[in-house]
């Protein structure tokens, strides 16, 4: 097994509130999380992927390469945005469980018809105490 | 099953290499073409950790002395590798550029060959933000 991860960091803003809830409720489930004006964290988003070597590049996907499609497809979206406001989340609640599995979908699409290189795992960390991870155990 | 007295241990190492992807049998615009700003010469702080994995031996309650683990990593890697030019002083990045992926599996084959079954797999740092972990069996090819 080989496998190659990349960090990146962007910086955002969200609103946890659900329009499924009452106020109540949306403060009794996202608490302080829930304040209307919003509140914002510095992200961490490590990309990790697998496959053969291309002997072309001598990578599982050239770190260039990689770079410009999380900038693209990720980035682009999600730094210095308010996250309620990207259509990702236009039916789901921007929780780090949320971007997590956007970004896969969109990174899956992204390398689908690219030769060997899979996704292996994402993880993100929203703070330096919390850190979410899908994927293949490490 | 798996001996649950299985232990993994991991030490460890640092180096500084410079290196450029650029293969002998192209000419310099080519290689630049090929594989942009990383064809110029530049150089990285690598941080090898290697994870060694056994059940410990019952006299000596140890894997492996830390102290012959430090020896092979001084041998294998520190004196091919640290403040050496990847390209020019070591024989692998002839037919494939020293990317870290080819890198790490350059010194996963070193390491193997050196440890045997006792190696578990490394981690190649090439910075804070890239680096490539390689395990298992049957390594990975390398040119």
């Amino acid at each position: 097994m080989i496998a190659l991860t990349r960090r990146y960091r962007f910086s955002a803003a969200h609103v946890l509130r659900s329009e499924r809830f009452s106020d109540a409720e949306n403060e009794r489930i996202y608490g302080q999380c829930a304040h209307p004006s919003g509140h914002g964290h510095d992200y961490g988003l490590e990309i990790t992927v697998t496959g053969p070597i291309d002997p072309a590049s001598g990578a599982i996907v050239p770190v260039a390469e990689l770079d410009r499609l999380v900038r693209e497809r990720v980035l682009a979206r999600l730094d210095h945005r308010l996250l309620n406001q990207e259509p990702w989340f236009r039916d789901a609640v921007p929780t780090a469980e949320n971007i997590l599995l956007a970004v896969r979908r969109e990174l899956e699409d992204a390398l689908a018809g690219r030769g060997g290189a899979r996704l292996a795992r994402i993880r993100l960390t929203e703070t330096r105490r919390n850190a979410f991870e899908c994927g293949d155990e490490p | 099953m798996p001996d649950d007295r299985r232990v993994r241990l991991t030490r460890s190492i640092d180096f500084s290499s410079s290196l450029r992807y650029a293969l002998p049998g192209l000419s310099e615009a080519e290689n630049e073409a090929r594989f942009g700003a990383a064809a110029r010469p530049h150089g990285h702080n690598y941080r090898l950790e290697v994870t060694v994995a056994g059940v410990p031996d019952p006299a000596t309650g140890m894997v492996l002395d830390l102290k012959e683990l430090k020896q092979v990593l001084e041998r294998e890697v520190m004196a091919r590798f640290d403040h050496r030019d990847l390209n020019r002083d070591t024989p692998w990045f002839e037919k494939q550029p020293p990317t870290p992926e080819v890198f790490a599996s350059v010194l996963y084959a070193l390491l193997r060959e050196a440890l045997g079954d006792l190696l578990h797999g490394i981690r190649l740092r090439q910075d804070e933000d890239v680096w490539v972990d390689v395990s298992g069996d049957p390594a990975p090819t390398v040119p």
